[in-house]
Order: structure tokens, then sequence, then C-alpha cells
């Protein structure tokens, strides 16, 4: 770094001001909506809004374990969906389809993953709502909807991140492996996989965070009861489904129930943000 | 690794191959389903009628001309904010301060930020622009919160795009006598610029197709804006309205194709000039 003359340090004190306002982004969004949000948690008490299983806003009765229960298995739905199928895309584009083929999709992919989540809201309530109706029984707003939708839109997060981990495993590590006489598909089961597990992961965790942050979409197919559901074919309401669904109409302590909603979602992001950047870093390390 | 060789190793790679060819086929035809359904059946309802006239009978009738402007202006507020903040941050970031604890920080903070759902984007600008700032829920309330939340997005690509910028570059024009901010500003900057476009064009993108957050601070009003502080409806929130309370089918599958040629021309522009600015130089 050269040295700066009194201008530049000025400049430097005018960005530095500029970055770390940015930043209190952060800071004021956790403040404003924890601020909302937990006093009416010391209320009540910690104990019955994360394992209370009754919401009935206008009886004051806010438990909020229905929510968490299918926020958690919508997520886990979708990543039992989007992970294998992204996954197996991304080293069937990165190490067995011709060059060109891959320099096609890859793009494909991506411009896939700007498609609004409303719109695949939209699908899913036109037409997998009413074929899981048909063919499985029960009202076809469910569990089951909901993690293929979601499935479905963490694909390109997925595939696009795990391609790139694959792509940067070094050509030696392959050359070496296939040397030794290993076939492709146990170089990539043995070699190449390891190598990249660290990005992938790292694409998996952001894939999960869109899918426990998603609400549109999850609200149009999800069929949304308050309950905690009894199979996947029965509906479920996620935690951001509650607060998009009550918002429009809530006051008083409904409205802060909602943003303690808000709060417990929040945390879980952040865990998962928190995993995803110490996995990332420890892939650039090595 | 004895036993991971169990099976005759040229029958479980045709077996692997195989198995990932056809799941690679789902997930693209899934993806391009999608596509395809919403043109489909989106195509046949646009129309000239349908892109200048305002909605009518709750958008039942009549075309989508208001929620277009709502989106524009929304849009363009987001970027009026973020961009300033978000270039200035890349700047901070990549030309005035070494690696260390401060930049750890910012950077960490917006990886946390670009990570935070939209719904408490929306929670967050319900509660400081329409309520505590009393905007309402108003054009206004809307851009300043989707700016909150493209902003990681501009930091990001401005700060790949600087960073692109050949060293040899502020080199020589250090060398040339000039100080770091004229370097900054007519050498590097300069030749970031396209890069910087792309991080704004892509945060267009995600504007354009939001709804979570816009929904509680826009609100859904379909008359046509007329200043900061009337509350409107943007096209994806116009669509989900529609499609959500079965307004109108035709309706919502021609706002859907609105929308998704939009967002699809705006990413086709940006992966092309991602291409040709950002990853060749790096």
């Amino acid at each position: 770094m050269t040295k700066l003359d009194r201008n530049d340090r000025l400049v430097r004190l005018g960005l530095l001001m500029i970055a770390l306002s940015a930043i209190s982004v952060l800071a004021i969004i956790t403040i404003f909506i924890f601020e909302q949000g937990t006093p009416i948690m010391f209320k009540y008490g910690f104990r019955s809004f994360l394992l209370g299983r009754d919401w009935y806003p206008s009886e004051k009765s806010f438990g909020l374990l229905p929510m968490i229960v299918g926020s958690l298995l919508v997520t886990f739905g979708a990543l039992m969906i989007g992970v294998p199928l992204g996954l197996a895309s991304a080293i069937f584009l990165t190490e067995f389809s011709h060059r060109r083929l891959s320099r096609i999709l890859k793009p494909v992919i991506e411009l896939l993953a700007g498609i609004p989540s409303v719109v695949y809201g939209f699908i899913g309530l036109m037409f997998l709502v009413p074929f899981i109706r048909e063919r499985f029984g029960g009202p076809g707003l469910s569990v089951l909807a909901a993690s293929i939708i979601l499935g479905i839109m963490i694909l390109p997060t997925v595939i696009s991140i795990s391609i790139d981990a694959i792509r940067a495993v070094p050509d030696s590590y392959r050359e070496g492996s296939i040397a030794l006489g290993a076939t492709k598909w146990q170089t990539v089961r043995l070699v190449v996989l390891p190598a990249a597990r660290s990005g992938i992961i790292a694409g998996i965790i952001l894939g999960m965070g869109r899918a426990i942050g998603e609400t549109m979409a999850v609200i149009m197919v999800a069929g949304n009861a308050a309950d905690i559901p009894g199979s996947i074919l029965a509906p479920v309401r996620t935690l951001t489904s509650n607060i998009a669904l009550e918002m429009a109409y809530a006051s008083g302590e409904h409205r802060e129930a909602l943003f303690a909603t808000g709060v417990i979602l929040f945390i879980i992001i952040m865990i998962l943000n928190t995993m995803a950047n110490v996995t990332s870093t420890r892939q650039r390390k090595k | 690794m004895g036993q991971q060789l169990r099976f005759n190793p040229k029958r479980e790679q045709q077996i692997a191959q195989s198995l990932m060819y056809f799941m690679t086929a789902v997930a693209i035809l899934v993806l391009v389903f999608i596509l395809v359904v919403i043109l489909k059946n989106g195509l046949p309802q646009l129309s000239l009628e349908f892109l200048t006239r305002n909605p009518a009978d709750m958008g039942r009738e009549g075309g989508i001309l208001s929620t277009i402007v709502a989106t524009i202006f929304l849009t363009f507020i987001a970027l009026l904010v973020a961009t300033p903040l978000g270039v200035g941050t890349a700047i901070y970031l990549t030309e005035y301060t070494v690696e260390g604890r401060i930049t750890r920080i910012i950077r960490f903070g917006a990886e946390c930020l670009a990570g935070i759902p939209s719904i408490i984007f929306g929670l967050f600008g319900f509660i400081l622009f329409v309520n505590k700032l009393k905007f309402g829920w108003s054009i206004l309330s809307g851009g300043l919160t989707l700016a909150f939340m493209v902003l990681p997005t501009i930091i990001r690509t401005s700060e790949e795009a600087i960073k692109a910028v050949p060293a040899a570059y502020r080199l020589v024009s250090f060398s040339l006598g000039s100080t770091r901010w004229q370097t900054v500003t007519r050498v590097v900057l300069p030749s970031a610029i396209p890069g910087i476009v792309t991080g704004v064009i892509l945060s267009i993108g995600r504007s354009i197709g939001e709804t979570a957050a816009v929904i509680f601070t826009a609100g859904s009003a379909l008359r046509m804006p007329t200043s900061l502080f009337s509350s409107s409806r943007t096209m994806s929130v116009h669509f989900y309205i529609l499609a959500k309370e079965g307004v109108s089918m035709p309706k919502a599958y021609g706002t859907a194709a609105v929308l998704v040629i939009s967002i699809l021309v705006i990413n086709i522009i940006t992966y092309y000039l991602m291409e040709k600015y950002i990853k060749r130089k790096s």
C-alpha cells in the first residue's frame, strides 16, 4: 500500500463510513427483529414458544412447535430431493458429459435460478398439488408438495456450486487415480468427491438456507394448517408462512408473536450461515 | 478399499453413469418444464393492451400497466440507494485497506445479510419504514427494503470486478504521481465499470422477482402510483394475489410470462457481461 496524502486519508475515512453503514444494516435488522420479538417470549416463557403445540393467537396461545417442525420437515424433504438430483447433475456435467453439453447446460441452469419463487409455487399449485391429491389422496396441499417444490427451487444453487467445487479439484488427482487403474466412476467416488467435499457441503447448506427461508412458494402449496403433520400427505405450516399469512391483519401481542417467529427463523438462518462460512473458509485454506 | 471395490468396477461404472444421466435429465427437464408451461400459457395472453392498460375489477380485466410502473419505481429506488453504498464498500475493501479484522467483519456481515430470508427483510421494513418512520405502505418503504436486500450482491460483484483490474494499471498510475483517489476514479473504476454494472443488473432481476419483502412494505393497492408515498402493487405481488386467490388464471399466466421474460432477459445480459468482463480477467 502506497503512502496516502491528507485527501486520500479523508477519502478512506469516508469510504470506511460507507462500508460500516452498509454492514450496520445487518445490525439494525437484528436489533429491530429482536426488539419486537423477544419481549413476548420473555413474558410467556421460551418453553411455551418453542414447545407449545397450540397456535391460537386470539386466545393468547402462541405455541410455535408445529411451525418449527414444519420448517424442518419441508427443508429436510427439499434436501432429500434437491441434493441427489443436484449432485448427480453436477457430477454428470463436469465428469461424464461432453464439454460442449456442459457449456450449454450450466448457463441454462444458472438462468433458471432467477425464476421468481412465486412462479415455482404457482406451478406447484397448478400441477403438483392436483397430481398428489388424485394419486396419493389427501388434500394435495401437503408436506410432500412443499418438499418437492423447494427441492426443485434449490436445484440451481446446489448444481452450480457443486460444479464449481468439482472443477476446483486439480486434474492431477484424476490422472493419478486413472493411472493406478481406477475406473472413471471410482475416481469420482473415491478421489474427486472427497476432495470437493467441503465446497459441495457449502452449496448444500446454502440450498438449505434458501429452502428454510422461502415463503411465497411454500404458502401456495403447503396447505398452511398450524398442526404438526401426521403424514407427508398432511398440510403443514412453516415459520415463514406463519409470518406472511397473518402479518397483514395481526396487531398487539399477535403481531409480537409473529416477530418472535421471525426471531427463531433468524437464529436458525444465522447458525446455517456460520456453518457455511466455516466450511467454505476451510476449503479456501486447503 | 477392498470392501468398496466388491462389485465389478466396469459394471459399477455403467450403472452409476446411466443413473446420473437419468437424474440430470430429470433435473433439467423439470426446470425447463416450468419455463415452457409459463410461456405456453402466458404468451397468448400478451398483447399491447395487456401491457398498456391498468388492471380493472381486482385484476380480472384489463392489463398490468400500474404494476409494471410500480415495479420499475421500486427497483429504481432500491438501486439508487444500494449502488453507492455497495460500490463504496467494495472500493474500501479492495483499494483502501489491507486484509484484517475490519475487512473480515465487513465480509462476514455481507455474507450474513445475503443469507437472510426475504420475509425477515419484509418484517424489518414493515416495522422501520412503514411504522416507525411513518412512510406507510409505499414505494419508498418497499424500495428501501429492497435496497438492503440487494446490497450484498452489489458489494460482492463490485469487489470481484475491482479485483479483476490488473495490478499493473495501478502501479503505472502511481508511478506517474497520481494519488490513490485519482488512481481509483480514473484508472480502476473505469475498467471495473462493466463488472459493477453486472452486479446492478443482477440486483434488478432480484428486485423484480421479489414478493415476500415487498408485499408488507409497498402494500398491494392496484392504483397507478403517483408519488413516493403511494401504496402500490408490483408485478410479482400482483401475480401472487391473482394465483393464490384464484382471481383469474389467464391474467396470472400473462403476468407470470411478463415477469419471467423480463428476468430471463436481464439474466442473459448479466451472464454475457460476466463472461466477458469478470471471469476472463481473473
